[in-house]
């Protein structure tokens, strides 16, 4: 089965004087491929992210991201992906409604097409009550599940997620996980960063950064045998307190 | 002794439209790790301001060491030290200055308490002469710790530390935490990480300003009452569809590589029935039986 390659990078690098603070990065993440992005605190996974997004400028290597350059296309792939944080969500004094209209239209989406759109992801998210209501006035749970569905609102090929489940209810990250999955069904790729290692097995494939290299790169299963251990947690502590450059 | 007492606590914001925590009650014993465990929103940190009498109860009675929180909060900012979630010291201090400051502040100085705070800030130490506010996320949460610790505080106040924080640095702050303990500080300490409160004597699970749960790691695992199994295949979103879909299960969540699952009438015959209508789906099924972890009694507790 060969399926489309959104994510492809190549000795991707990038230096602060004599820091490395990314190095050599090459992956491939396919189509509709849910792909954790793992690593100790400090490891560069914030700088390899702000690449990929577009937003910081590689010293070396070569990436194209949904198709497009990351030197020359940056504001190509910035139309075509979605980002979401623990840290950046909503605007919390505008209404649900507000929010959605407010990111369509920074994405170029039309006014019907929010319109439509926005009924239906409303109603799927169970939301339609509170949709005249301030996002601030929402759970905690809500605005995390509600802020996944406005980064994807827009249908970009990839979306970033940083943390997006970082002091969530248990039950409430078990929903958005839900919600990555359908997502990911859909053809839209996830591309997550997560402390929490049993997200890590929702993965189907993932790396692990330490000192600003890939060290291994694998499926959950794959990654557990090669390392002769049970769990995540495990691979996560054989490789990473190995780390000179901890945060 | 006890040193921390929180009896009937009520705490609202906005004129009583936001109910923060909601009749609160629990205490914590002298050098005891108490662990509080829950998500954000679930009125942790309004706790821990009450405790450190940075804020007051809107009903209720808590005390830090037998000083009362209200009468006698001069005593108990003498006798606390805090770590608050949002990184507080002043970023344009160097590390040792900021550490300097903290220990005068306390009519001490960083000499008198070097061995307690050694373990914590010789491994900052290297980088004293930088700004507190260059320093990255591990090093700040460290030089924090260190200067919550350098009065010799009787109890610890630590509000959410390893958030955000990697496994590796996550498991070596609680090794740090155990130290402490055994020079006979009362901890206090809360996270939103289910795995961490086995790492705690005694835990309360809190959820929207009400306590779900106290006591021990191990009798709140006991206490989940029902057996639970964990089940998997090689089609794992599939196989929670399908467990969903069926009338034997009573709940299913899934737990990293396994999805946890209750039945509605529990027994042998109904693991092997479950069997009979997932194995054509999934050749490759596992149900085994395990013990509960904390964050499964947590889940059953929300829907209760």
């Amino acid at each position: 089965m060969t399926r489309d390659i959104v994510i492809h990078t190549e000795g991707l690098t990038k230096r602060y004087g004599d820091f490395i603070a990314a190095n050599d990065i090459s992956i491939d993440v396919h189509a509709g491929e849910i792909f954790g992005f793992l690593g100790a605190n400090g490891a560069g996974k914030t700088t390899a992210m702000r690449m990929l997004c577009g937003l910081l400028t590689p010293s070396s290597g070569k990436a194209s991201i949904a198709g497009y350059d990351i030197y020359k296309e940056t504001e190509k792939i910035k139309l075509n992906i979605g980002y979401m944080s623990q840290k950046f969500s909503l605007y919390e004094d505008l209404t649900v409604r507000e929010n959605i209209r407010f990111f369509g239209g920074i994405y170029g989406m039309n006014d019907r097409d929010i319109k439509i759109r926005s009924e239906a992801m409303l109603d799927d998210l169970g939301l339609l009550p509170e949709a005249n209501q301030l996002v601030g006035s929402l759970p905690l749970g809500w605005k995390q599940k509600l802020a996944f569905s406005v980064a994807i609102f827009h249908a970009p090929r990839i979306v970033f997620l940083d943390e997006p489940t970082g002091g969530v209810d248990p039950v409430t990250r078990r929903q958005f996980w839900d919600l990555i999955y359908a997502a990911a069904d859909r053809g839209t790729t996830i591309f997550v960063t997560t402390h929490y290692m049993d997200e890590a097995e929702y993965c189907n494939r993932l790396s692990m950064m330490v000192d600003g290299v890939v060290k291994a790169m694998d499926s959950p299963l794959e990654l557990k045998k090669q390392f002769g251990v049970k769990s995540m947690d495990e691979v996560f502590y054989e490789l990473a307190r190995g780390a000179k450059r901890g945060e | 002794m006890k040193d921390v007492v929180l009896e009937n606590i009520v705490k609202t914001y906005n004129k009583g439209a936001v109910k923060a925590v909601k009749g609160v009650s629990f205490e914590v014993e002298e050098g005891e790790l108490f662990g509080l465990i829950g998500p954000d929103g679930a009125g942790k940190t309004s706790l821990f301001r009450i405790l450190t009498t940075l804020l007051l109860a809107d009903l209720g009675r808590a005390s830090v060491a037998g000083n009362d929180v209200v009468k006698d909060f001069r005593k108990i900012r003498n006798i606390v030290g805090y770590m608050p979630g949002k990184f507080s010291l002043y970023p344009d201090l160097t590390v040792e200055e900021n550490l300097r400051f903290f220990a005068t502040v306390f009519n001490t100085t960083i000499e008198e308490n070097y061995d307690l705070v050694k373990d914590i800030y010789s491994q900052i130490e290297p980088f004293k002469d930088r700004r507190a506010g260059k320093l990255s996320g591990g090093m700040k949460q460290k030089l924090a710790l260190s200067c919550a610790l350098i009065h010799r505080p009787k109890v610890l106040f630590l509000d959410e530390p390893t958030t955000g924080v990697d496994a590796v640095s996550r498991k070596e702050f609680w090794e740090m935490l155990k130290r402490l303990k055994a020079q006979g500080i009362t901890i206090l300490v809360s996270t939103p990480y289910m795995d961490e409160a086995t790492l705690c004597e005694r835990i309360a699970l809190i959820q929207e300003g009400e306590i779900l749960s106290i006591d021990t790691p191990a009798a709140i695992r006991d206490s989940f009452g029902e057996p639970l199994y964990a089940v998997k295949s090689g089609t794992m979103s599939a196989l929670l569809a399908d467990l969903r879909g069926s009338d034997l299960v009573l709940s299913s969540n899934s737990f990293g590589e396994y999805h946890h699952i209750t039945f509605k009438n529990p027994g042998s015959t109904t693991v092997e029935g479950l069997r009979q209508q997932l194995i054509s789906r999934h050749p490759d099924l596992k149900i085994e039986s395990v013990h509960p972890t904390v964050e499964d009694c947590f889940i059953k507790l929300m829907g209760a």
